[in-house]
């Protein structure tokens, strides 16, 4: 499918979600609730049949949490990032995906370990890098580490 | 040449004894004497063994990996298995807190014991044997057998679970390959005719068993190589001590002179298993004959018994040194499958053929 | 006795290991709480993080020159893949034509890479199912690809050749020839490396059907490189997107349909056939012309987002750069190939014995550095 089909094909689904086509890929732009729908969305339907997600993470912009999932298609060949707005960032919390895809799973541990951004239902959220009692989220913006020398 | 045929192991063993009977004048006290000479010369004996066998497998390995091994200590590298030797002894000998620590301490001594203890009726040259017992055979594989218990109990008491995975790996594996063992070993006693290792090297004087006995013994030969491959634990049956899986298995907890112990025993064992090959199927000290070539069998009666005991045994080792650098290990439960579906069955069958064979005497 | 107790034995009667952080097979510090019945595998937990240096971070301090060479460090078995990845994303975010030269000169230098790290691989696994002697073949031959890239890299391992607009220096005088015995030298060897290992008896036994990943639960779990291949999922980057001018170049996507181990290892052998011939292709054809675009002292990107993928030896590595317009990035994300293919263990070794995990662990190829980051 062309960026505008699918375009075309979500907006049908999801009258909510806006575009953002500045960068490589399409970008599907949502917010925390209309994320689970979505996905579920991309990966069944066999028009988009995203059965690939081959980057999950997040992204701190003080204000705001994004979560970025880039998601391909073996089948159709085609890319597509959605990108879905957490206002709240000192409880910030989205469903999860790792029941849609599996690699989710240690990509959604890692953005937990290092943004502290909660994922509803996931089976097994814990800490993956990080000690159990590490206090803090280093890749949040406002993360200072007591022990850091500035050079 | 008269010579060299006297100054052979026999004869001074037989010169020990007849000064021995003129001097003490005492029964008793003469075989208690000559246990005694017995047992400090094979502790002689095992020591430098051992370190040439060490030094052989590094060479062996360093062969086949294209690379030099050893050497710079010493000429060629000769000295490093002292060297190692010394940083062994010099180790301090951990005993885990939490572990067992007679059964900890007991288990390597066991182990060594009983790996010594099987070289007793092993004929080293002609007339030369520490005893000449007369269930040799049944000796050899009944002795052999308690070495499990040994590293059972080293797993076990090393209160570890990589060492407790190991022991139990190592029982079983012991345990079932041993029925091949024995039943390979009972195809030459029933062309033998006799337990005892003089007979059965004795019965060999015509040819080794490995030409007389058809393809059989061929098949038996075999399957003892790779049955008692395995029961000594070397790769690629080391799955007591896979190093990979199990860091280091049974004696993972082991250190300095208790784990140099099981190194020792190891070797020993290496050494015994060949020999024991060497007798039953290659002839033990027997030297090599073709039928009427009368003086090709002259000049090889000429070469020392102990040389060719000594090379057969050799031989047998750098087989089996060739499996350890050269195969990838089994799994523990390809392991069971090749000895309980492959190996035990046909040296079933195995054995009927050669008892058809000894019973209608088609051997040569 | 202290081995009944719990410390040997939960208490719901599970007997529990840990392989690693210190163990001989997990070639690194992962961990694995390993639930077992007998021998036979019921759960495995990865637990990570003993080696992570949260790179990504670090690189949000960094300058856009610099950030680079924190990436040798993530998989330092393709470090210069890894790097070409960066310096490509910088690249795509500045817009800089990179010159042909350049461009040939990091194929080559890549393939050399891939060929290595297959090549520690295979001696690796060789290792693992406890066949030493392959270890020593593989390093013959590794080290004198080492001593190419020491030449003209300067370094055998992290390279830190790759520089947003091309290379640092030209290639060393010597590099055409010494590529040339080396390649003769490994082609010869390939007979070698079949007999000792592929068609032993053993080692089919310990690797056919052993570990095997369905093609969908493959990219479900984000497997990519030869652990997907082996599946038969065709995810080689070098084909499906290409950059620095692979689409130039002849060489096989190698698939294998079996999902197991050993497809995963037939895969990475004619892997290195492959690399052999692309570097053939290459050697007598490298363009003249510059080695290094012209860019400015202080790079910058601009407000965006950039993704670059690459193939390195273990799969896709993803570099996704978020520019704020400032002179070091904003937000940095490593999407590493060993990361996912590390969350298909699970799926792979469970409900085999322990010797099957040792087998399985070396044929996905993993290199924990870059797990951790």
């Amino acid at each position: 499918m062309t960026t505008e089909e699918i375009k075309q094909s979500v907006s049908a689904l999801f009258p909510d979600v806006t575009y953002d086509e500045a960068g490589e890929f399409l970008n599907v732009l949502t917010d925390s609730k209309g994320l689970k729908p979505l996905m579920q969305a991309l990966r069944r339907n066999s028009e988009f049949d995203f059965d690939y997600l081959f980057c999950l993470t997040c992204i701190d912009w003080k204000t705001h949490l994004t979560m970025v999932y880039h998601m391909l298609s073996k089948s159709n060949n085609h890319t597509v990032v959605v990108k879905a707005k957490i206002a709240d960032v000192n409880t910030p919390e989205i469903e999860t995906v790792c029941d849609i895809w599996e690699t989710a799973n240690f990509h959604e541990r890692e953005v937990f370990d290092l943004f502290g951004v909660k994922f509803i239902n996931h089976p097994d959220l814990r800490r993956i890098f990080l000690d159990e009692d590490w206090e803090g989220f280093p890749l949040r913006k406002n993360y200072v580490d007591e022990n850091m020398i500035e050079i | 040449m008269k010579l060299i045929l006297d100054i052979s192991f026999s004869s001074f063993a037989t010169g020990i004894h007849q000064w021995l009977v003129g001097a003490v004048h005492s029964e008793g006290l003469v075989k208690v004497i000559e246990m005694v000479i017995a047992g400090l010369a094979l502790l002689v004996f095992l020591v430098p063994l051992c370190f040439i066998l060490g030094y052989m497998e590094r060479k062996v390995a360093a062969f086949i990996q294209v690379r030099l091994g050893p050497n710079r200590v010493g000429p060629k590298g000769t000295l490093q298995i002292v060297a190692d030797t010394i940083k062994l002894l010099f180790k301090e000998g951990l005993t885990p807190n939490a572990s067992d620590k007679f059964l900890f301490n007991l288990a390597p001594m066991i182990v060594v014991v009983t790996s010594m203890l099987v070289m007793a009726p092993i004929a080293f040259a002609k007339n030369f044997q520490i005893w000449d017992i007369s269930i040799g055979v049944l000796y050899v594989s009944s002795i052999s057998s308690i070495a499990v218990i040994g590293i059972l109990m080293a797993g076990w008491s090393s209160n570890n679970k990589y060492s407790l995975l190991g022991a139990m790996r190592s029982g079983a594996q012991i345990v079932s390959y041993e029925l091949s063992v024995g039943l390979s070993l009972i195809s030459i006693v029933i062309l033998a005719g006799s337990l005892r290792m003089s007979d059965i090297v004795m019965s060999q004087e015509n040819g080794w068993w490995i030409f007389k006995g058809h393809i059989p013994v061929l098949i038996s030969f075999v399957i003892f190589l790779i049955a008692s491959t395995a029961e000594i634990n070397r790769a690629p049956f080391d799955l007591a001590e896979a190093e990979q899986e199990l860091t280091a298995g049974f004696h993972t907890e082991y250190s300095g002179m208790k784990f140099a112990m099981f190194l020792l025993a190891e070797y020993i064992n290496l050494f015994v298993v060949s020999a024991i090959a060497a007798t039953l199927f290659l002839g033990g000290w027997m030297p090599f004959h073709i039928g009427h070539w009368h003086t090709f069998n002259f000049v090889m009666d000429y070469i020392p018994s102990s040389v060719w005991f000594l090379g057969k045994t050799f031989a047998i080792i750098f087989i089996i040194m060739q499996f350890r650098w050269t195969f990838p290990r089994l799994r523990v439960d390809q392991l069971l499958t090749l000895e309980w579906k492959y190996l035990l069955p046909v040296s079933m069958v195995n054995v009927i053929l050669v008892t058809v064979m000894a019973i209608m005497g088609w051997h040569f | 006795m202290s081995l009944l107790g719990e410390d040997i034995v939960t208490e719901d009667g599970e007997f529990v290991i840990n392989i690693g952080p210190q163990h001989p097979s997990t070639h690194g510090v992962l961990h694995l709480k390993v639930w077992l019945d007998g021998e036979t595998i019921k759960r495995i937990q990865p637990h990570l993080g003993y080696i992570h240096r949260s790179i990504e971070k670090m690189s949000e301090s960094l300058s856009y020159r610099n950030f680079i060479y924190a990436t040798s460090r993530m998989d330092y078995l393709s470090a210069h893949i890894n790097n070409q990845a960066c310096a490509l994303c910088v690249e795509k975010g500045l817009q800089v034509e990179v010159p042909e030269r350049a461009k040939a000169i990091r194929i080559l230098m890549a393939e050399l890479t891939r060929l290595s790290s297959h090549q520690l691989w295979w001696g690796c696994t060789g290792l693992d199912l406890g066949a030493v002697t392959p270890f020593f073949y593989a390093f013959r031959e590794r080290e004198s690809i080492m001593a190419i890239m020491e030449e003209t890299c300067g370094a055998r391992l992290t390279q830190n050749y790759c520089v947003p607009g091309g290379v640092m220096y030209d290639i060393h005088p010597n590099f055409r020839n010494r590529v040339k015995d080396t390649l003769k030298q490994i082609r010869s060897k390939f007979n070698e490396y079949e007999e000792i290992l592929t068609g032993n008896v053993i080692f089919e036994q310990r690797t056919k059907g052993v570990g095997y990943i369905s093609a969908e639960d493959a990219i479900s779990f984000g497997c990519t490189g030869p652990t997907a291949r082996g599946s038969g999922v065709s995810c080689d980057v070098r084909k499906l997107f290409p950059y620095d001018g692979y689409e130039k170049l002849q060489f096989k996507e190698i698939l294998e349909q079996g999902g197991d181990c050993y497809a995963r290892y037939m895969v990475r052998m004619a892997e290195m056939k492959q690399s052999v011939f692309i570097i053939e292709q290459l050697i007598d054809n490298i363009p003249e012309g510059e080695f290094q675009a012209k860019t400015k002292m202080v790079l910058k990107l601009p407000k965006g987002e950039f993704y670059q993928r690459v193939e390195t030896a273990r799969g896709e590595l993803g570099v996704y750069i978020v520019s704020d317009g400032a002179a070091s990035p904003y937000r940095i994300k490593y999407r590493s190939p060993n990361f996912s293919n590390l969350s298909a263990l699970e799926r792979m070794a469970t409900g085999t014995k322990i010797g099957d995990l040792v087998a399985i662990m070396s044929t996905i190829d993993l290199v924990i550095p870059d797990v951790d980051r």
